[in-house]
């Protein structure tokens, strides 16, 4: 069994009475791939900069190895952090970037120079140790900041969006990468990102959070088809989200038609969210599906069509690799797995619509809509100088 | 095109009032007052005033050392201010540079005089008067005091923009407060203490009027000798072939100071 090595015990962490975080209650065992997932300001960085030590919680507890470390200053706790823009040090070169935890540990010169050594081929980037940082690409500097941290052999390495800055081909090759080395070397990464995919291919444990709070923690696959709520069920992935009543143990009823699902241990005619993947839906002919509807618009992706679909006024996002053009009259079967039930939550009737598609154009076009995280972390900065 | 017609004020600028005057001094550095024939006699008579050299130096590179001293923990602190304090503290420092020059300097001379502000107060209470003014101290004094804000506002601008992670970083690598700011701030920190060092020990080396209110006979300084030479003694081919002494020692102590700049694409940094 896999030994406990963070805990976090009711963080709760505020600025100027704003809660960033509601009462975290988290475990994370050794030798674990971690993900804190979330949009901007739902607190994941907030709570790997309480691990890291920038932050002190306004209460509860962060416990390493089952000893408190909420007064243990950044310097004297065994993880190390790979910040999001790189923060490496402009006036060393490379090689003097990666020794520079290892000198201010004072070890002798032969051992840092083993070690950093080592790991510039961890991080292929041999022959790069002269470099300055600035003649350096992103993906290079990226690497540097890894093999920096990676050094000086922590029991943790915390990732704050590491991969943000890299173009989609370096980040796939970075993914695995990094999976590589965290097996490789066998310590625990706890990674912060609001990429779902790169949570799902990364994670052994992915703890989705919002607004301050943990939706959900499990592996990646628990987490894609159980989703908890109608948020993480829309935040991992694309989903229908209906409104439905449980008649019975397996039986849910939506849109005045019974269907079989796998789900039981709900109360008897319970109002629930049903969720239904996209990819789940098997396109038939209109009169022998479950359901008959009109195709409005067909977007080609590559691998399949997002194809919307119009079901009695409520719109369906089906991805399918058959095309069916707009105006076609098509029908749907719905197999009992491929039907999830969640009990209600406050964010119920928010998500799983796709009536406007698509929620991202309507942040973008929405003057009010800021990035919250940002925000979170000025005001932070405006706390620590004071 | 365009850059250069937008250049071209500043080139008629320089010409005009850098690179005209500059050959003119050269004209009289190297010829004869009264023939204009060509001569190097005055700039063999500048060995005469090697120790008025030497002690140009020296002050300007105290009052340099002393601001730096006085400056960085001035500039460290303002920067770790909030924007609001920051901008408050910043016009602190600069205020006095508003104020006239000369009018700061005799401000001085009032206080530290022998019948001044400070010793009216040291006889009141019965002690000895203290010689406070016509000394290296007291020259050293109004160099710091009037050169301060030079100091300060290069470190400052430079200290200010060193990016918070960076610090977050080395303490994550395992730096205390001390090797934080050894290890990351003050080698980020060295473009503005070469510029600020600039700043101050240029107008300090050529200094004529600190000295002449502040100072003794035994501080003249080569700013008090070069005025000299135009204004009193009458000889501008002597004066001339000073002022390229005192501007050929400001080159190489400025080249010098470049060379502790390993950095030569940072900011902030006078280079010649």
């Amino acid at each position: 069994m896999a030994k406990e090595l963070i805990r976090l015990v009711n963080c709760q962490m505020a600025f100027d009475d704003e809660i960033v975080l509601d009462s975290i209650n988290l475990y994370i065992n050794d030798k674990e791939f971690l993900t804190l997932l979330g949009p901007s300001g739902c607190g994941k960085t907030t709570t790997l900069r309480i691990i890291g030590g920038f932050l002190q919680p306004t209460s509860g507890d962060v416990l390493f190895d089952g000893e408190r470390i909420n007064d243990v200053p950044p310097h004297r706790r065994k993880v190390n952090t790979v910040f999001q823009k790189y923060a490496l040090f402009p006036h060393l070169d490379v090689y003097d970037n990666i020794a520079f935890g290892l000198r201010i540990a004072k070890l002798p010169e032969d051992e840092v120079d083993r070690r950093v050594t080592e790991m510039l081929g961890i991080v292929s980037l041999k022959g790069f140790e002269d470099r300055k940082i600035s003649s350096l690409s992103g993906g290079q500097q990226q690497r540097v900041a890894i093999a920096r941290a990676l050094v000086n052999r922590p029991k943790v390495l915390l990732l704050d969006e590491p991969l943000g800055a890299l173009d989609l081909r370096l980040r796939k090759d970075m993914q695995n990468e990094l999976k590589r080395i965290q097996q490789a070397m066998g310590i625990t990464f706890i990674y912060v990102t609001h990429d779902q995919e790169e949570a799902l291919s990364m994670s052994d444990t992915i703890v989705v959070m919002d607004k301050g709070k943990i939706q959900q923690i499990g592996r990646p696959e628990d987490i894609y088809n159980e989703p908890k709520n109608a948020f993480v069920a829309d935040f991992i992935g694309e989903s229908n989200i209906l409104d439905g009543i449980m008649r019975a143990d397996r039986l849910v009823e939506f849109f005045g038609r019974k269907f079989v699902c796998v789900d039981s241990g709900f109360e008897k005619d319970e109002p629930v969210d049903v969720v239904i993947r996209p990819e789940d839906i098997d396109i038939v002919a209109p009169d022998a599906g479950h359901l008959c509807g009109t195709v409005t618009s067909v977007t080609f992706k590559g691998v399949h069509y997002d194809t919307i679909v119009d079901f009695k006024g409520f719109k369906w996002l089906i991805q399918t690799t058959d095309f069916c053009p707009e105006g076609s009259v098509i029908g749907i079967r719905l197999n009992p797995e491929d039907i999830h039930i969640m009990h209600k939550s406050e964010y119920s009737g928010m998500f799983g619509d796709y009536s406007s598609y698509s929620a991202e154009y309507d942040e973008i076009a929405d003057p009010e809509y800021t990035e919250e995280e940002d925000d979170s972390e000025s005001r932070e900065e405006e706390r620590n100088e004071e | 095109m365009r850059s250069k017609l937008l250049a071209a004020p500043y080139l008629l600028w320089m010409a005009l009032f850098a690179i005209i005057p500059l050959c003119v001094v050269l004209y009289f550095a190297f010829t004869d007052f009264y023939t204009g024939a060509f001569t190097l006699a005055n700039i063999i008579k500048l060995a005469d005033y090697l120790p008025i050299f030497a002690k140009s130096v020296w002050l300007a590179l105290i009052s340099s050392v002393i601001c730096l001293i006085i400056g960085y923990p001035v500039a460290y602190y303002i920067a770790g201010r909030s924007p609001l304090w920051q901008r408050l503290l910043y016009m602190l420092v600069m205020l006095p540079m508003c104020m006239s020059f000369l009018l700061r300097t005799m401000a001085w001379v009032a206080m530290l005089e022998d019948t001044g502000i400070i010793n009216s107060v040291v006889k009141a209470i019965g002690l000895q008067p203290l010689p406070l003014i016509r000394n290296d101290a007291a020259v050293i004094l109004g160099m710091v005091y009037n050169y301060l804000p030079y100091m300060i506002m290069p470190l400052y601008t430079v200290i200010m923009k060193i990016d918070r992670s960076l610090i977050e970083a080395a303490q994550d690598l395992g730096c205390n407060s001390s090797q934080v700011f050894r290890g990351v701030i003050l080698p980020l920190s060295l473009p503005g203490i070469i510029s600020g060092f600039t700043m101050v020990f240029v107008p300090a080396i050529s200094t004529f009027y600190i000295s002449q209110k502040l100072g003794s006979p035994g501080t003249t300084l080569i700013g008090d000798v070069i005025e000299s030479q135009f204004k009193t003694a009458y000889n501008p081919n002597l004066g001339a072939a000073l002022s390229l002494g005192l501007m050929v020692i400001v080159f190489i102590c400025v080249a010098i100071m470049n060379r502790f700049s390993t950095d030569d694409d940072e900011g902030g940094v006078v280079t010649l």
